[in-house]
Order: C-alpha cells, then sequence, then structure tokens
C-alpha cells in the first residue's frame, strides 16, 4: 500500500515535466517580447534588448526549457513579466480566493446533489423525483457565467440582499459559491441518482430486506455504502472543473483570484507567470485525483485487497 | 415511459421479436428511442434550432440586420417589431441568437466530430496493438488530462489569437485526450469478451472482427458520448467567448452576447435573458437525446 501512493507520488515528476513542457512550447510559439511588456511602450529600444539578453530570451528553444526546469527544481520559477515580482507571489496572494471558491462549491454542491439525488432513487417516480430530474437537467445545462449574472441580477440589483462584485466580505462569496455549485450539483444528482437505482435493483439488496433490514438501514448500510465510489470519483473530477469554471465566474463577479490573474497573463503573454499558474493547478488537480483514488481503498476493501496481494 | 406497457403487453412483445428480426440494431434503438418523452422533447428543441441555423440567413440578413450598428434604436425592450429587444448597438437580438445558432451548432458538431475521428484513431490503435506505443500515447494522455480543460484551451488560443478557427482548434486539441481514453477503454472491453474469442476460434479474420464485431459493438457507446459532449463544447465555447477568447465581436455567439449584456444588467435585462436561454435550450436538447440514446441503444441500462 505505501509502495503504491510512493510511485504514485513519484508519477508527478513526468506530469510536471509534460505540463510544463507543452506550456513551455505553445507559450514559445507566439511572437513576444518581454522586456517589453516589463519596461514598458515607452523605454529604449537598447534596454529592452539588453534585459531581452538578461533574460536569456535569444537563447535556443531547448536551452531555454531546460533553465526553466533547472530553476523551477531550485524553487525558482522566475519573475512576473508585469509586475516584476516571483511569480508564486502572484499566485500565493490569490490562490485563497480561487481555492475557498472551489472547495465551498464543492461541499455545497455535495451537501445539495447526494442527499436528493438519494431521496430522488428511493421515491422514484414520485413527484419529489420528478420536479428534482427536470430541474437538474435544466441546471446541468447552463452555464455558470448565465447563472452568476442571473444572481447578480437578481440578489443585488433587484433584492438588494447581497455584494455583486468583489471579494472583501464572506458575504461577496455566497452568490459566487451558490452559482458555481449549481451545475455541479445538478449532475451530482443526476449521478447519485442512476448509481443508487443500480444499487437497488441489486440481488443483495434484496435479500437485506428479505432477512427484514429496515428500509432506513436497507438505503443508508447496503446501497448507499456501495454507490458512494463513482459518486466519490466525481465528486474529485468536479474540482477540476470547478477550477476551470472559476475562472469564468472570478470574471463575473470581479474576484481577484487565480482565474483572473492566468486570464489576464494569457493576454499579456507574461510567460513565466502563465507556467507557474498551469503548473500549480494540474498538479493541484492530480494531487486531488490521487487523493481520491487513495480514498478508495479505505471504502472499498476489496480495492485494498487487490494493493497487498501486489505486494 | 411505462404507459400503456400492461393493457398490450402481448403486441409489444410480439413486436419485438418481429422487428428483431426483419430490423437492423439501429432501427430498433430508434424504435426504442421514440418511445421516451424527454428524448422526444430534446429532438424537438434541437430541431427548431437546427432550423434555426440553416435558414438563418432567410430570417434575418448578416450584413444589414446582424452586424450592423443602428444609434436610434439601442436598446429597447421586446416588441412585435424586435421580438427580443435591441442591444446596446442596436441590433435586433433575435436575429443575433438565430445566427448565433449557426454558429454554436457547427462548433458543437464540428469539435466533437473531428474529436472523435482523431481521438478514435489513437484510442482504436492503442488499444489493437498495445505495447510501447500504447504507453507513450497513454502516458501523454494523462498530462493533457492533468491540465483542466479550459486552461489548455486558453493557452492556445492566446497563442493563435482569438478567432472562430482557433477556438476550434483549441476545443478540438482538449476534447482528443478525453476520447483517445474513452475509446481505447470501451473497445479493450469488447475485445476481452467471450464472443470475439468465439469468433477468432471460429477462423474469423481480423478484419471481419475489426469491422463486423468490433465497430459495431463500439458505435452505440460512442455516440451517446459524443452527443452528451456537444453540449458541454457549447457551453465551454460560449464561456471562451464570454471572456473575450473566442469569437470576436460584431460576430454573434451567444456567450458573447452575454459579455456584452454585463454592462447592462441593472437596466436591460432582456438583453442577458435570451441568449442564457438559448445556450440553455441547446446544451438541453444535447443532453436530453443522449440521455435518451443511451437508454434506446443499450436497454440493459436502463433504470
Amino acid at each position: 500500500m505505501t509502495r503504491y501512493v510512493i510511485n504514485r507520488i513519484f508519477l508527478l515528476i513526468p506530469i510536471a515535466l509534460g505540463v510544463t513542457f507543452i506550456v513551455f512550447t505553445i507559450m514559445n510559439l507566439t511572437p513576444s517580447d518581454p522586456g517589453r511588456i516589463m519596461l514598458g511602450e515607452m523605454a529604449d529600444r537598447e534596454a529592452v534588448s539588453q534585459l531581452n539578453r538578461e533574460l536569456g530570451f535569444y537563447d535556443p528553444f531547448f536551452v531555454r526549457y531546460f533553465n526553466y526546469v533547472a530553476g523551477a527544481v531550485r524553487l525558482d520559477f522566475g519573475v512576473s513579466f508585469r509586475s516584476g515580482r516571483p511569480v508564486f507571489e502572484e499566485i500565493f496572494l490569490r490562490f485563497p480566493n480561487t481555492l475557498n471558491l472551489a472547495f465551498l462549491a464543492v461541499i455545497c454542491a455535495a451537501a445539495v446533489g447526494i442527499p436528493l439525488g438519494i431521496l430522488s432513487a428511493v421515491k422514484q417516480y414520485s413527484h419529489i423525483d420528478t420536479v428534482s430530474r427536470i430541474i437538474s437537467m435544466l441546471f446541468a445545462a447552463a452555464p455558470v457565467f448565465f447563472l452568476g449574472m442571473m444572481g447578480i441580477y437578481i440578489f443585488s440589483l433587484r433584492l438588494q440582499w447581497l455584494p455583486a462584485f468583489g471579494a472583501s466580505t464572506w458575504e461577496h462569496f455566497i452568490l459566487p459559491v451558490i452559482t458555481l455549485s449549481i451545475p455541479s450539483a445538478a449532475s451530482l444528482l443526476r449521478l447519485t441518482r442512476s448509481t443508487m437505482l443500480e444499487t437497488i435493483n441489486q440481488d443483495y439488496i434484496r435479500t437485506a430486506r428479505a432477512k427484514g433490514a429496515s428500509e432506513r438501514r436497507v438505503i443508508f448500510r447496503h446501497a448507499l455504502k456501495n454507490a458512494l465510489l463513482p459518486i466519490i470519483t466525481i465528486l474529485g473530477m468536479n474540482f477540476g472543473f470547478l477550477l476551470g469554471g472559476a475562472i469564468l465566474i472570478e470574471n463575473v463577479f470581479s474576484i481577484p483570484g487565480l482565474g483572473q490573474l492566468l486570464v489576464n497573463s494569457i493576454r499579456l503573454m507574461d510567460i513565466p507567470q502563465v507556467m507557474a499558474s498551469t503548473l500549480f493547478l494540474a498538479l493541484l488537480f492530480t494531487l486531488i485525483i490521487l487523493v481520491v483514488d487513495l480514498m478508495y481503498s479505505f471504502i472499498d476493501p476489496r480495492i485494498k485487497a487487490k494493493y497487498s496481494k501486489i505486494k | 415511459m411505462g404507459t400503456g406497457e400492461a393493457h398490450n403487453k402481448e403486441l409489444v412483445i410480439d413486436e419485438e421479436q418481429t422487428t428483431v428480426k426483419r430490423n437492423g440494431p439501429m432501427k430498433e434503438a430508434w424504435r426504442r428511442l421514440r418511445k421516451s418523452v424527454t428524448a422526444m422533447i430534446g429532438l424537438g428543441i434541437l430541431a427548431v434550432f437546427v432550423f434555426l441555423a440553416i435558414f438563418a440567413d432567410v430570417i434575418a440578413d448578416y450584413e444589414t440586420v446582424v452586424i450592423s450598428m443602428d444609434g436610434t434604436r439601442m436598446l429597447q425592450r421586446p416588441s412585435l417589431e424586435h421580438l427580443m429587444g435591441t442591444d446596446h448597438l442596436g441590433r435586433d437580438i433575435f436575429a443575433r441568437i438565430v445566427h448565433g445558432a449557426r454558429v454554436s451548432l457547427t462548433i458543437g458538431l464540428f469539435v466533437t466530430g473531428f474529436a472523435v475521428l482523431i481521438g478514435g484513431f489513437f484510442g482504436a490503435s492503442t488499444a489493437y496493438w498495445g505495447g510501447l506505443y500504447d504507453m507513450i500515447i497513454m502516458r501523454i494522455c494523462d498530462i493533457l488530462l492533468s491540465i483542466p480543460g479550459v486552461l489548455l484551451g486558453l493557452a492556445i488560443i492566446a497563442v493563435l489569437g482569438p478567432s472562430l478557427i482557433n477556438l476550434l482548434i483549441a476545443l478540438v486539441i482538449a476534447n482528443i485526450p478525453i476520447y483517445t481514453r474513452f475509446i481505447r477503454s470501451t473497445v479493450l472491453t469488447i475485445v476481452e469478451q467471450d464472443f470475439i474469442e468465439a469468433a477468432r476460434a471460429c477462423g474469423t479474420s481480423d478484419l471481419r472482427i475489426i469491422y463486423k464485431h468490433i465497430i459495431t459493438n463500439v458505435t452505440g457507446p460512442i455516440i451517446v458520448q459524443a452527443t452528451l459532449s456537444i453540449a458541454a463544447t457549447i457551453l465551454s465555447a460560449a464561456g471562451f467567448s464570454f471572456l473575450g477568447m473566442g469569437i470576436a465581436p460584431p460576430h454573434p455567439e451567444w456567450g458573447a452576447m452575454l459579455a456584452d449584456a454585463r454592462g447592462y444588467l441593472r437596466t436591460d435585462p432582456h438583453f442577458m435573458i435570451f441568449p442564457g436561454i438559448a445556450i440553455i435550450l441547446t446544451a438541453l436538447s444535447f443532453n436530453l437525446v443522449g440521455d435518451g440514446l443511451r437508454d434506446a441503444l443499450d436497454p440493459r441500462l436502463k433504470t
């Protein structure tokens, strides 16, 4: 088991290398001029090319890539062309906002989607089931930024209950978190419903009922425990999806987060900032998937048995 | 779905036996699809949007109506003359939604089509050959999939510049690893099944096995996955345009229209509501049809 965990953590290295290589290649396909970005339009041409030379910008592609990786190993990811500050300083300044947004949205989605999905499955074809299925189908098809705009219109502009823009107080996070979580909650509801239905129709559920277990016990002890596995996978995947959605939601609500930093850096061709932000998000995403995979073995004894056999 | 099942049970069984013999699997699936109310609603909505997209030029002229500005009729409320009102540059919102349908459907179909073709090639060939080739391609997929799709798309568009073609390229590239993985695993589950071994034992040639057994069994899941991912593609294309990284103004795109509407939330909510509804309905219709197809193509999964 420990060996498996260590192996999986070592697998992060090729992924990190691959991600940096792909993004580095993409970003270097366009003509850009870091010296110009740093010194501004008014700077004198000599100074710009001098700075470009210092940054190693005129070196061949593979030399630059090698230098980047060599720096990254020493945790030196360069400075932002735009602000001149170390890129990770910029990232950690904004990351809490994005993390709050995505993390709270995952919790909201799970808190709403999973119970409603179970209810919908247990009471299949009832009114609750029909209504929650229709609403979840509608919301699963809605773009987050449209939901965000609707939220601002209804709750900020019309009712004036909540602030619309910024991230200064916790009240600013209510609308963004809720709108970001709605499509995830909807798809989670649909998934929970279908996996629960699949489980409920299994033979061992009939056995549990036949031996006289209470309905509550059948649903929570027997059915839910088995249906939970695919639900947890999707929850983990959803986190990545929410990081993407957070880019849009940060834009709608003007929240200074990682997504906004990334979009702005891409627009300005701020290569070190884009590289570091992408690498950071990709590693975060991979780590979450890893944690989800490891959680499996705690939930599903079959998988645990498989790993211990390999060892 | 369950309607009328009780009183003509005999008839249904009889029909099933005859149709299975006379019709191919596609016709059988269509017969089952027709029974699903939700799938038919989805097909209905979809038909309306396809109709609008095809006859967009008849409904509203592109040059004179869709992209020409008119300062005298800015931000009008919906009326008989302008069914959905006008936007901040005096353009008819209905006309822009109709032409936007063309853009969104093209993106959805084109991206999914190419991603399925390219992903299908890699997926099927890795499943077939295996070995080092399989390992290399799958590791590349792992890496690409560990970058959230939006990021990869954004980076590609940043390099190529925002335009329709570049948006298509970015979305295709972001979707290829997903399909490679999906088709590889679908092919692998089929290849490992007993009836393939039986066919081999009977001396069926590789080519005939691929053509007769593998392709026929793989098409169903791929069609379902593709239909569902058209909806996701349309949503993410709208997202890119919303960020100003998709289709450039003045061309009509629903996400870009929503971005324009942001500045007029307080005074002119009609400006944002119609493009939003258009996106939701299109994505919804593909989801409904996809769900219906899944049930129709694989009755075992039906719950």
